[in-house]
This record gives C-alpha cells, sequence and structure tokens, in this order.
C-alpha cells in the first residue's frame, strides 16, 4: 500500500474502530499487517517513559498497551519486538514491574535496551533484573545472528557524567565482533542515543560514535535504530542508515525547533498520531521500514 | 491552625528578612538556579524540580545523589564538610552545578 493511502487507512481505522469502540487497536493492527507488501522481521518500539503522568501524556500505560495489542494483532509475528530504551521514566522498582507487566503480554520475544532514564543512579541492576537481554555480554551489549542479519546491540547510556557514551570495552567488544562477518551481510545496530551528532546542542549525540561507525562503515549495508529523541529522524554517512522512532510516551520538539527538548504536549488525538512504533521487513538483505501511529 | 500557619509564614518572613532563608536551588528549563551557590556549612539545601522532565542532582565526586527527581520533585541535601562541589544531572549532563560551603562565621 502506498504511503499516502496507508496514512489514511490508519487514521480511518484508528478514529472509526480503535477509540469510538474503545478498542485497544486491535484491529488497526491487522489491517497494517494484512496489507504490507511483504513479511514483518521485527517490531521497534521506544521511550514508554511508563511511571510519566504530566499532561503530554497521563496514560504512558495505556499507549504502551495500544502498542502491545496493535503488534500482538499481526497475523504474522515478527521474530521479535525490540525496545530502544527509556522503558521508565525514573528506574523505579514499581515502574519497572509495571512495563514487565505490559511487555511480557508480547506474542513476540522481546529485546529491551536502557535507556539513560532506566538506569538512573548509575544503577544497571533493576533493568538487568527486569530486561536483560538474553546471551547479552557481561556489559549488557549483546550480538546475534538471524534471517541473514548481523544484530547489534549497542549501549551508549552508563557512562555517569556523559550521555551518549559507548566506553572502550564496548569498541573493543565491537572490532572483534564485527571481524567474523562478511561484507555484504546486512548489519542492524540497536542503540538508544543516536550513535552520530544528530543534535549534540541537546545531548542528541554520542561522543564516541564515530569510532563504532568507522568499525561499520566497511560493510555493505548497515542500518542504525534507535530511541531517545521521540520523533522520526532519517539520515544516511556512506553505507550506514540511521532512523530514529517515535515513542509510545509522547513526542519532543524537532531539534533546534524549542529552548530545549522536553514533553510536547498535544491534544490526545494529536497525540496519539505523533507516537507509535516501526515494522521493518527485510527483503533479499533490505531492510524496509513503516512507521505507524497509534492513532 | 490559622494561627500556627500565620506564625510560620511570619517566621519565613523573618529569616528571609535577616537573609536566613534556607538555601535552594531551582531546577528549571534544563538548568540549576542558582548555578553556583555558597552556603555555610551544615545547612540543608533544597533542590527542587520545576520542570516538565525529570532531573537528578548528582555529585562530581559521588558523595550525594538525588536519584530520579520527578516534575515537582524536592530533595534535600546536608552539606556538612567544607569545600566546592560540583554536580550535574545524569539524564542531562550539560546541566551542571555547584555548591560553595564555607566555615560558618561565629
Amino acid at each position: 500500500m502506498k504511503r499516502a493511502s496507508f496514512l489514511e487507512h490508519v487514521a480511518w481505522t484508528g478514529a472509526g474502530i480503535a477509540y469510538t469502540l474503545g478498542s485497544t487497536g486491535l484491529l488497526t493492527g491487522r489491517a497494517i499487517a494484512s496489507d504490507a507488501a511483504g513479511t514483518i522481521e521485527f517490531v521497534q518500539i521506544s521511550d514508554s517513559h511508563i511511571g510519566f503522568h504530566l499532561p503530554a501524556n497521563p496514560d504512558v500505560s495505556g499507549t504502551l498497551k495500544m502498542a502491545v495489542d496493535a503488534i500482538n494483532a499481526m497475523p504474522s509475528q515478527p521474530a521479535f519486538v525490540v525496545h530502544t530504551g527509556d522503558i521508565t521514566h525514573l528506574s523505579t522498582a514499581t515502574q519497572f514491574d509495571d512495563a514487565r507487566a505490559i511487555l511480557s503480554q508480547l506474542r513476540a520475544p522481546l529485546i529491551a535496551l536502557p535507556g539513560e532514564h532506566d538506569v538512573i543512579g548509575n544503577d544497571f541492576k533493576p533493568y538487568l533484573t527486569n530486561f536483560r537481554i538474553p546471551h547479552s555480554t557481561p556489559g549488557g551489549w549483546a550480538s546475534w545472528d538471524a534471517s541473514g542479519v548481523h544484530y547489534v546491540v549497542l549501549l551508549n547510556v552508563f557512562n555517569f557524567e556523559k550521555l551518549g557514551l559507548l566506553g572502550s570495552d564496548q569498541l573493543e567488544w565491537l572490532r572483534k565482533d564485527l571481524a567474523g562477518i562478511g561484507r555484504t551481510t546486512p548489519i542492524v545496530v540497536f542503540t538508544h542515543v543516536p550513535l552520530y551528532a544528530l543534535y549534540p546542542q541537546w545531548g542528541w549525540t554520542t561522543e564516541d560514535g564515530a569510532k563504532a561507525l568507522a568499525l561499520l562503515q566497511p560493510f555493505d549495508r548497515v542500518t542504525v535504530l534507535n530511541g531517545h529523541i521521540h520523533q522520526i529522524v532519517t539520515h544516511q554517512e556512506g553505507n550506514i542508515r540511521f532512523a530514529s522512532a517515535d515513542a509510545t510516551a509522547y513526542p519532543q520538539p524537532k531539534p533546534g525547533s524549542a529552548p530545549k527538548p522536553g514533553p510536547v504536549t498535544l491534544p490526545r488525538g494529536d497525540l496519539l498520531r505523533a507516537i507509535g512504533y516501526r515494522t521493518v521487513e527485510i527483503d533479499g538483505g533490505n531492510l524496509r521500514f513503516e512507521d505507524s501511529a497509534l492513532g | 491552625m490559622s494561627k500556627y500557619l500565620s506564625r510560620i509564614a511570619a517566621a519565613a518572613l523573618l529569616a528571609a528578612t535577616l537573609g536566613l532563608s534556607p538555601p535552594s536551588v531551582e531546577i528549571k528549563n534544563d538548568a540549576f538556579s542558582p548555578k553556583t551557590l555558597t552556603i555555610t556549612a551544615g545547612q540543608t539545601v533544597t533542590f527542587t524540580n520545576d520542570d516538565d522532565d525529570a532531573h537528578t542532582v548528582t555529585a562530581t565526586d559521588g558523595s550525594f545523589d538525588s536519584k530520579g527527581l520527578d516534575t515537582n520533585g524536592r530533595w534535600n541535601h546536608v552539606f556538612a564538610k567544607l569545600g566546592t562541589y560540583t554536580y550535574f544531572c545524569e539524564l542531562h549532563p550539560f546541566m551542571k552545578g555547584t555548591i560553595i560551603v564555607k566555615a560558618a562565621t561565629p
């Protein structure tokens, strides 16, 4: 389906079914999946900020649940769902419990990265207890191969005084991890904070990200998917394609369009059009992604 | 009750007039205000998050940490030892502040 009609369709099902009848987006999800051209390999969600309660979204649990329901309604389930961080707002035990209760409803396996909001107090433990990535390294980062793709999870939220830092241990691990990978193998990297200097003035960058990108640049097809900025921004550097994702909680201003980053308050209908999830198809090693709003 | 409250108000006014109002730092628009605060040893500083985002008050030397401060969240810390303490927000490390603790004049 073409982008325009796709959006129109989503908007119609959103207004006509999901909300008037008080359903939670089940039909919206079904309509999207049945109209998709290929098979969805994985779904990305991000920035749920469970525990946030300001007018920008007084029901962040509800909107995360809408995303989960839409994903669960896909007739062909994705191989996995990746959450690219800021699962909670303040890293509290209650917020982790609430987030886990919702995310554990996913039918597909979950890969969840921490954001800086999930490791407040420089404490990795609550995140690890609840969401440790299977077979991850002691540092929490990970890689695996599936469907001809090499997947890499990089964590750039741990250094205390610098947000957006990978550190030399992780970079060395990445160098070794990529050493055995063929140049034509598609690589998909997940991070929380953007790996390139998207908008350093607001901290939307990874200080040593360029070192990781230098290691990734020799490969033919690299895609880096991240969260943190609560909006879709795409970018390309050589063979590396970047795409940040919408939040499930609330949008943030476009880079430089406001004095500072932070929650943008919109009327409910507009909020649902500004948050959502991303489906990713892999076709002959090429990634195609489609961003779907919740309303 | 109202008598009690008015006494508190009177006491607060007196304290403010004498320059004794409790030292405080306001967190707003991704900044600590005042950026540098000078107090005397043993004083309690109240940090208040008046922003629409969560913040932390985290000492560079690790000697204090508010953990996550939600909007309208408040955190008190007693500065017992003399010194210059720099701190930052863990969620927004570009936000920095300094507390200078001087000896109380006799």
